[in-house]
């Protein structure tokens, strides 16, 4: 097995754990690469279908390319979709710079959908290279009613066996892609032919590296037209692959707010 | 169909960096990624700022204080994963803290390792937490370690200081089977031989530490050991029932028959299935898979599949080398539930045999195991177990314990002196059709004018087991009843001919003494079996088998006398012969024996001589034997 295989047997391995042990349970599908990828591994586990709903936390603000892609894909993967709508940005924290309370919308669409639908656990698609507060994370997260992180309280994760049981109100997190990093998914993107938004392939000299809403993301400057070009480029990167989400570097301290409080 | 990547992803191998607080893990782990050119663009220049800003000098360690609140403590809470990578391939570093308080994350971090640095300064030398962690590793299953012996600018780079070091973290290592390959001297601030050699350490000749990290090898799954893939789950999305699970170990082809455990069934596999890939034939150590079988079994998640002829042992209890990270001590009679493979069974802290002391390594007699200490300790479950020994199996020979949602523990398996108890449950006579006696029970016991039922006595060799039968079966017999005693006379000359003093074996014997003490009960007779008979599970089926027949007719005696008095007395001079090595699994003294929780009577005959025992025994009986009016 090469390390491909090996994330991917993982994966599906933690997908099938929380199938069996923690109900009702759904998806978040941001549409990116990455969750694109926990929806094809979510097929390979459960044998070409996801038995569980798909959500999109909608903000109504996402890019025009990000939009046709669910739509094009919903009916094409046989997904059982669920659109959450977002609360305006009134309704965030206004003590968070600008930057965070459009990505806090996010948090309280996500705390929202769970409430109305009930759900106990929640697949993420965020893995622990991407950013410094992601590494700390565990594959089976617990969170309680307000979705709060209790990061200095986590739970004991080893060998493979995760917490499933929670008090009520609380719900899972769950990070299948967590030990995944940005090069590994795009060699599987490539392995498995796996569709993406366009936006990620270079045109004019730029892409985008992340996928995010209009008014917080930004292209990179790039030639990376394909997948082999894209891989090529992070192989010798320096930049971090959030660098075009604004929202990461407001303040010293704002992601982790924004974690703290259920941001993914 | 998924189509091939060009160039091949590079190899990963996950690194642990443990030792004592303040030691420098991570400043190791800053200076590695520095030297490696790791750092994301525009970090140094952050950390630079950050430590003019705060009046400091640059620490390398702020490279993984991520949380605000570490770097105001200044620990590092939680553990963390960062990348680097050397022409060789790359690296994954998991950093452990240091504090005591903080195990809990340094388990979750360490268990996944491929390989580990144990830092030590080389002012400090060897300290609590150094042995700990070194312990834990071993606990853990980390099997390469590189001790880097840290701050040698401290010592003025002395060679002589470096040695002393070395030699007692060695011997420390040596103590828990641990080899270090490698023990280099370092002084990660300045960067000394932590990538390149350095002049500094002109009298050393091994490599950098990169360089022995880049010795090391990433840990592959294991194939050439028994097949283990625990059950997932059952799908039943179309009209095909798969089985999912993961192979833990070994390798699982179409057509082979295999063994689901506890339950003991049978099966051969007729097919793997996949979505979007061709399916595999055979699968191996590591890969997730989905399979059907040619009979139409039915099963649940937690069964473990195997080749019959190398199935994992059952058992009811077991004995495992256990860390605890409960919030309060864990105390015998505590209830747990014990998960292992996908497997979930509730256990009972039998007794706490030892705790270990992981700075001297002593081990000492233990009420109960504080939160984050380690002991050995035996389980005992009411189901039937299926499980591995760690030494043999890996990842089948260890388990998590929960306390109610939350994970507590983890431990290591160990079955000395416990047998197999597949043999003993198999009922291979399953096509026996019961007949109607036509003499009742009830007109046996009028006849006799007592009830019929089995005195089950148990307790340590020289108890007086042998003793106490005798005379109660002469003064009973002088009274009138029928009775008889089974004891190892009677019974290995004929029925357990065949049977030697294996644990297993010894399992069986019991087993036939219980059953054939059942038909004597059953005749109408009381029958007196004594018998050593160490194990409560092995008791507890003697007692099924005579309730099976006999409803209320099992009595459980123990003859309750201290090892000390029992090994005074001697009277077939074998503790002697046992404590002097030639006798093997010799209860009480090499193999354990479990006193009964409950037993329907208790003699104690350090306390009473045999008149005095038998007299206690013979009112039992009496009372307990008499016909009632309804009988």
């Amino acid at each position: 097995m090469d390390r491909l295989d090996q994330l991917e047997a993982h994966s599906i391995y933690i997908l099938r754990e929380a199938y069996a042990q923690v109900e009702p349970l759904s998806m978040l599908w941001s549409l990116g690469k990455d969750s694109n990828v926990m929806v094809w591994l979510a097929r390979k586990a459960f044998f070409g279908r996801v038995p569980f709903p798909v959500i999109l936390l909608d903000t109504g603000n996402e890019l025009d390319e990000v939009y046709a892609f669910r739509d094009e894909y919903v009916g094409k993967w046989g997904l059982s979709y669920v659109n959450a709508a977002c609360p305006p940005l009134e309704e965030t924290d206004p003590s968070l710079p600008l930057n965070s309370r459009h990505a806090a919308r996010k948090t309280l669409g996500l705390k929202r959908i769970l409430a109305e639908q009930g759900f106990r656990g929640v697949f993420l698609g965020i893995r622990r290279d991407e950013q410094a507060l992601r590494g700390k994370e565990r594959v089976f997260s617990p969170r309680d009613a307000e979705g709060a992180w209790n990061y200095k309280e986590q739970p004991a994760e080893f060998w493979d066996h995760y917490k499933t049981e929670l008090p009520p109100g609380a719900h899972l997190r769950i990070h299948p892609l967590l030990a995944w990093t940005e090069i590994d998914i795009w060699r599987y993107i490539e392995r498995e032919d796996i569709p993406v938004v366009p936006l990620y392939f270079a045109r004019d000299g730029w892409r985008y590296r992340s996928l995010g809403e209009k008014d917080i993301t930004r292209p990179i400057r790039s030639d990376a037209a394909s997948i082999a070009e894209i891989i090529a480029e992070l192989e010798v990167t320096r930049q971090p692959e959030r660098a075009g989400r604004t929202m990461d570097h407001d303040s010293e301290d704002s992601f982790e707010r924004l974690r703290a409080s259920g941001y993914m | 169909m998924p189509h091939p990547s060009h160039p091949a992803p590079r190899e990963l191998l996950k690194l642990v960096v443990v030792g004592h607080v303040d030691h420098g893990k991570s400043t190791i782990v800053g200076r590695l990624l520095y030297d490696t050119d790791s750092l994301p663009e525009g970090k140094l220049e952050e950390l630079q700022a950050l430590a003019s800003r705060r009046d400091m000098a640059l620490e390398w360690s702020f490279v993984l204080d991520a949380f605000q609140a570490e770097r105001d403590q200044a620990v590092t809470i939680d553990t963390t994963q960062i990348r680097f990578k050397t022409a060789r391939r790359d690296y994954v570093i998991i950093d452990a803290p240091g504090h005591r308080e903080f195990l809990k994350n340094m388990v979750s971090g360490a268990a996944e390792a491929d390989a580990a640095v144990l830092v030590i300064d080389a002012a400090e030398g060897v300290r609590e937490q150094s042995r700990r962690h070194g312990y834990l590793l071993h606990l853990l299953g980390v099997r390469q370690v590189a001790v880097a012996i840290n701050k040698m600018d401290l010592v003025d780079h002395d060679g002589a200081r470096f040695a002393q070091v070395a030699q007692e973290v060695s011997e420390y290592l040596a103590g828990i089977g641990v080899e270090p390959a490698f023990l280099v001297p370092i002084a990660a601030r300045e960067g000394d031989n932590v990538a390149a050699a350095s002049p500094r350490f002109d009298w050393y000749e091994g490599p950098s530490l990169l360089e022995a990290l880049d010795r090391f090898h990433a840990v592959t799954q294991p194939g050439l050991q028994p097949l283990r893939l625990p059950i997932q789950d059952v799908y039943h999305f179309d009209q095909r029932r798969i089985l999912v699970g993961r192979v833990e170990s070994g390798v699982l082809r179409v057509g082979d028959t295999v063994l689901f455990s506890p339950s003991n069934k049978t099966a051969r596999v007729r097919s793997f299935e996949a979505w979007n890939a061709e399916p595999p034939v055979e699968a191996h150590a590591g890969q997730s898979v989905g399979l059907t079988l040619e009979e139409p079994l039915f099963l649940e998640r937690g069964e473990m599949l195997s080749h019959p002829e190398a199935a994992p042992q059952l058992t009811t209890v077991l004995r495992a080398t256990l860390f605890w990270l409960g919030r309060t001590p864990l105390a015998e009679g505590q209830g747990l539930t014990l998960k292992l493979g996908t497997a979930r069974y509730a256990v009972e802290v039998a007794s706490i045999e030892q705790a270990i002391d992981t700075d001297s390594l002593e081990r000492r007699q233990a009420q109960e195991v504080p939160r984050d200490g380690i002991a050995e300790v035996v389980l005992r479950s009411r189901a039937l177990i299926a499980l591995d020994e760690a030494a043999a199996l890996q990842r089948t020979g260890r388990f998590v314990l929960l306390d109610g949602s939350e994970t507590v523990g983890g431990g290591l398996i160990s079955m000395e002196g416990y047998p197999d108890q597949r043999r003993v449950m198999a009922v291979r006579a399953s096509n026996l059709f019961s007949v109607e006696h036509a003499v009742t029970r009830e007109q046996r016991w009028a006849r006799n004018r007592h009830r019929g039922g089995v005195i089950w006595l148990t307790g340590l060799s020289g108890a007086g087991k042998s003793t106490v039968a005798m005379a109660l079966e002469r003064r009973l017999f002088e009274r009138g009843y029928h009775v008889y005693v089974l004891d190892g006379d009677n019974v290995r000359r004929g029925l357990n001919a065949n049977l030697g003093f294996s644990p297993d074996d010894r399992a069986e014997n019991i087993r036939r003494v219980g059953e054939a003490a059942a038909l004597f009960a059953d005749a109408g007779a009381i029958c007196i079996t004594a018998f050593i008979s160490p194990y409560q599970s092995d008791r507890d089926r003697a007692r099924t088998a005579a309730e099976r027949l006999v409803p209320g007719g099992f009595h459980e005696v123990f003859v309750a006398a201290d090892l000390e008095t029992c090994e005074k007395r001697d009277p077939k001079g074998l503790y002697k012969r046992a404590r002097a090595g030639e006798i093997e699994d010799f209860t009480g003294v090499s193999a354990p024996y479990e006193a009964p929780a409950t037993p329907d009577l208790s003699l104690d005959t350090a306390a009473l001589d045999v008149e005095a025992a038998c007299e206690a025994l013979f009112g039992y009986v009496t009372a307990k034997f008499a016909l009632e009016a309804t009988d």
